[in-house]
């Protein structure tokens, strides 16, 4: 009988997952076929109109024609490459400048009201304004690029791990201490699995920046990478290219937020 | 669990939060001998628990000392574990991985981990739950976790800042018959914070009245009763109202103390 009930809840349970995945599908195909439409009008649009029929090929259909040659001739990937080296370097940067940095402002009182006013003043700095510097100080290209992506997603990740301390409770730390805990057994059993949650919610805001600032940073100066190859294909008029890129520019972003909401899931002990 | 009680000493102790602020209490003088439950009884503000807290390592005192086994007491020890008014459990860990974790900071083996803390959870009763995680748990099943946590380290002094207090009176009782044969079983001392007469009653070997402002031991009360304690037996009603009265003779000196004060 409790066999039967058990199977029963499963099935039940499983059912609703099921309905939820495919209602969640049907928005996003539905969401999609908007956009979709709105692409094909906006080409259209360019098509049917002699002074801008030259623009013609940002339309869906001659972009989705370019899509099999960019693959081919390794356009696609070897500027996605370049542009997640960059990124990831910036990004692995951001996190080991902004996790220590936020731990010190949630920690010390002396440090948060010291660093408040000016990473605050920083932080509204568009980070695109540090390139000239950038250029001048780094010996390479590709280290101010990856300086400007650090620059973009440092505050995010340092301000949330911040957030993520104050939110601590106290007691932990006497129960921890109580127990015989030294103060790397705090940071490491109490501090960091308490705020990963925030952690990673920073990160899923740093990448959001950075992908942002990458494709203008990849403008100048490089000859790879996302915002190279839009530049590129602005300056010899092939705009069903840069349409391609615009989508895999989107695709990638948008898989990169999935795995940072997949891990923020994984990771979250929060409950409701 | 094989760890016996402690002889434990507070000797003039006095303290005060801030250099000129308001002493907290004075001169408090306590002895409890090796297995025995005892419970301080006092008003809110009467600063019993931060007496706990420095009987625990946990705050130091303005003068005078604590001392376990004729060593005195500076720092918090796995030797002697408080127990706080919430359980304050760990929510990103499992039951099994809370109760563990003190014995992770001594760096014991994984496996002799598991054997304590299986031990250990049987011991509270929550065998059912040891992988559950501790947010689905009931307020007083968290708590048994936080006793078996504290318990897993084998204190030979455990010390308890009203834990019960905020469970419904069903779970309290159940709790505080609990952890008083728990403690007998292992032979360990209990101090005990409340401001509950019938905790004290039922779970005390001795009762002690802390009040005035600055706080000072007034009274002291034997509780010599059979080991089944039931709230409703004659001689529980009895030794209640004694405390009771007792407390209340101890407020008074604190009110007048507080009138003479004005």
């Amino acid at each position: 009988m409790s066999t039967v009930t058990n199977n029963d809840q499963r099935f039940s349970r499983l059912g609703a997952i099921f309905r939820t995945l495919v209602t969640r599908v049907f928005y996003s195909l539905i969401g999609l076929s908007i956009l979709f439409g709105l692409w094909w009008y906006g080409g259209w649009l360019l098509e049917s109109n002699p002074s801008t029929r030259s623009f013609s090929d940002f339309g869906p259909g001659p972009a989705l024609n370019a899509i099999s040659y960019l693959v081919e001739d390794g356009t696609i990937v070897n500027a996605s490459l370049a542009s997640g080296y960059r990124l990831g370097l910036g990004l692995l940067l951001a996190i080991l400048t902004g996790v220590p940095v936020g731990i010190l402002m949630g920690r010390s009182k002396v440090f948060r009201k010291l660093s408040n006013t000016p990473f605050q003043f920083l932080r509204m700095v568009s980070p695109l304004s540090w390139e000239p510097i950038a250029v001048i100080a780094m010996p390479t290209w590709d280290q101010a690029i990856i300086f400007l992506i650090s620059m973009a997603a440092v505050w995010p990740v340092a301000f949330a791990t911040a957030a993520g301390l104050a939110k601590l409770d106290p007691s932990w730390f006497k129960v921890a201490r109580n127990l015989g805990a030294r103060w790397w057994h705090v940071v490491k059993e109490i501090i960091l699995p308490a705020i990963v949650f925030d952690v990673l919610t920073g990160i899923r805001l740093a990448v959001g920046v950075a992908w942002i600032v990458i494709v203008p940073a990849e403008f100048l100066g490089i000859t790879s990478g996302l915002g190279y190859t839009i530049q590129d294909s602005r300056e010899n008029l092939m705009y069903d290219s840069l349409a391609v890129m615009i989508l895999v520019i989107g695709i990638l972003g948008f898989l990169m937020d999935g795995i940072c909401m997949a891990l923020i899931k994984r990771f979250s002990w929060h409950r409701g | 669990m094989s760890k016996q009680g402690v002889h434990i000493a507070v000797k003039e102790l006095s303290h005060s939060y801030a250099p000129r602020g308001p002493i907290t209490f004075d001169q408090v003088n306590l002895v409890s001998l090796p297995g025995e439950v005892l419970a301080i009884i006092g008003r809110s503000g009467c600063g019993k628990s931060t007496l706990l807290h420095i009987m625990a390592g946990l705050l130091a005192p303005t003068a005078g000392e604590v001392r376990i086994d004729d060593v005195p007491v500076k720092n918090p020890s796995p030797r002697w574990v408080m127990m706080f008014q919430a359980p304050h459990l760990f929510p990103w860990m499992h039951v099994r991985q809370n109760v563990g974790i003190g014995l992770k900071f001594a760096h014991w083996p994984e496996s002799k981990i598991q054997e304590r803390v299986e031990k250990t959870i049987k011991l509270v009763d929550l065998e059912a739950f040891v992988d559950s995680n501790v947010q689905d748990l009931s307020g007083g099943q968290q708590q048994r976790v936080a006793l078996a946590r504290s318990l897993v380290m084998e204190p030979e002094m455990l010390l308890l800042d009203e834990p019960f207090s905020a469970l419904d009176a069903f779970t309290r009782a159940a709790l505080q018959k609990d952890v008083r044969s728990i403690a007998k079983s292992l032979g360990i001392n209990l101090v005990i914070v409340t401001h509950n007469i019938d905790e004290a009653v039922l779970m005390a070997d001795r009762a002690v009245i802390m009040a005035g402002s600055p706080g000072k031991i007034r009274d002291e009360i034997v509780v010599s009763l059979p080991e089944e304690r039931n709230s409703k037996d004659s001689e529980v009603q009895k030794l209640r109202e004694h405390l009771m009265e007792a407390f209340r003779t101890a407020s008074s000196i604190q009110e007048r103390g507080t009138d003479e004060a004005l």
